[in-house]
């Protein structure tokens, strides 16, 4: 029972430790993306992660990666599942990888528009608070862009200090 | 190790090469989730719908990659690629769902590249002339618009697979439309001469919407068994929404949708369809063995 614990433990921080491949400073489970690991009873590791966007280009990647991870770790039968749903949000991301993206001078997200049920409702003035600055921490700052490098991403500029950043957008 | 894993032979063959997104085969958008169909239901059917709400999104977003090194400014060629992508994961998950409903298990790239242009089922709206600026912003709020209030109803539907790609396509459409509006809103309240082109796009947009609200038979047929949208049920609420954003832009009321005729649905195109697909599938025909 104690091994089995184990090794349960061993697969989640294998899978658990592998990198964004485009925001390299968070793991998979900083970014709130890893939904579950078990072992099942013919010791195959199945790893459960779930998509940023739909589009996004860097998840095959990142299967293939966590599939590495854990067979490095000692496990011969891995399989890297995608889960849908509930679809993933922002407010996933932990506190520590927040701390890591406003170190690496990106600022992380606020909270996530509340879901509802119905029609999603019409907006036709920008709502959201600007993000403040990672570097110099200044609240003025404004949005150069809503479509930064990557879907995941928007493009500030900071009005005290005047360094272009990125934030990571509430979704 | 287990042979019907994917990656397994992904990785195998190409241990050590840690950026592979490139010459692998991979291909399978829905790798992994579980796609048995729910009871009931009519594979054949879901198939066809899930290709008319993937190739919405396959050929729109093909047309809005035609911005790409030709937008009037770095950030709106970034926004549109942006869009254009998340509209691409969409169809891919839609197109894989369609291959594994009708039993015939072909993949995203069979669908996206080796079909004629009469056998894509996308509204005309999606192949329609990207035009200047403002005719593709008007296209973008209507079509976004649209698939918005579908996907919003799909979060519903009986089939698993259909409601998990629609909740999440409802977060990213949600800011398609909103940059569509705000873009509307600059333009059409914005110089005599952005207004006037703006005037120009809705009028030359709107003759495509009636199609929207049209029901095709299958649509009928998985809406009533709780796994698709009757498109005219959204009707009101598309108008809504577009007399609300284009009288803040200060441009006159639109008029009422005309009642269209079922017609990409069922395969009938206009003549943009066949160049706009030429160029998509160029390379994947001319190299049939190639893998990307």
């Amino acid at each position: 029972m104690v091994a089995v614990t184990e090794n349960l433990e061993r697969a989640r921080t294998a899978a658990a430790a592998v990198n964004d491949p485009e925001l390299p400073m968070l793991t998979l489970h900083d970014l709130g993306i890893l939904r579950g690991v078990r072992i099942e009873e013919d010791g195959t590791v199945t790893v459960r992660i779930t998509p940023t966007y739909s589009g996004c280009p860097a998840l095959a990647e990142m299967r293939a990666d966590v599939y590495r991870a854990v067979r490095a770790a000692g496990f011969d039968r891995v399989e890297v599942r995608t889960e849908l749903s509930p679809a993933w949000t922002s407010d996933w991301i932990t506190e520590e990888g927040r701390r890591k993206l406003t170190e690496h001078g990106i600022s992380p997200p606020g909270r996530a528009p509340a879901r509802a049920d119905g029609p999603v409702p019409l907006v036709l003035l920008p709502t959201r608070t600007a993000p403040r600055c990672p570097r110099c921490g200044a609240a003025e700052t404004e949005e150069l862009s809503r479509f930064g490098a990557t879907s995941c991403k928007s493009l500030h500029r900071c009005r005290s200090c005047l360094e272009p950043f990125e934030h990571v957008k509430e979704i | 190790m287990s042979g019907d894993n994917i990656f397994s032979g992904l990785v195998e063959e190409h241990e050590g090469d840690a950026r592979w997104a490139f010459g692998t085969g991979f291909t399978e958008a829905l790798a992994g989730v579980d796609t048995t169909l729910p009871q009931n239901v009519n594979g054949q059917a879901l198939s066809t719908y899930c290709q008319m709400l993937g190739d919405d999104a396959l050929v729109c977003a093909q047309r809005l990659t035609h911005w790409v090194t030709d937008a009037p400014e770095l950030e709106e060629e970034m926004a549109l690629a942006n869009i254009a992508l998340d509209l691409l994961g969409q169809s891919r998950l839609l197109l894989a769902r369609a291959g594994q409903a009708d039993g015939t298990g072909r993949d995203e790239d069979d669908f996206a590249y080796w079909r004629e242009a009469d056998r894509f089922r996308n509204v005309c709206l999606a192949e329609a002339p990207r035009g200047d600026f403002a005719r593709t912003i008007m296209t973008l709020l209507v079509l976004s618009s649209w698939r918005l209030a579908l996907m919003a109803r799909l979060r519903n539907s009986t089939d698993p697979v259909l409601a998990a790609i629609a909740d999440k396509a409802v977060n990213e459409l949600s800011y398609h439309r909103e940059y569509a509006i705000s873009w509307t809103l600059r333009l059409g309240d914005g110089t005599a001469y952005s207004r006037e082109r703006m005037i120009e796009a809705v009028q030359d947009v709107w003759p495509f919407t009636g199609e929207l609200f049209a029901t095709h038979p299958v649509e009928s047929e998985l809406a009533a068994q709780g796994v698709g949208v009757d498109p005219a049920t959204t009707r009101e609420e598309i108008h809504g929404v577009l007399t609300q954003v284009l009288t803040t832009a200060t441009l006159e009321t639109p008029p009422a949708f005309s009642d269209g005729a079922i017609s990409g649905r069922d395969g009938r195109h206009t003549d943009e369809l066949v160049p706009l697909l030429a160029e998509m599938q160029k390379v994947a025909r001319e190299h049939p063995e190639a893998t990307w």
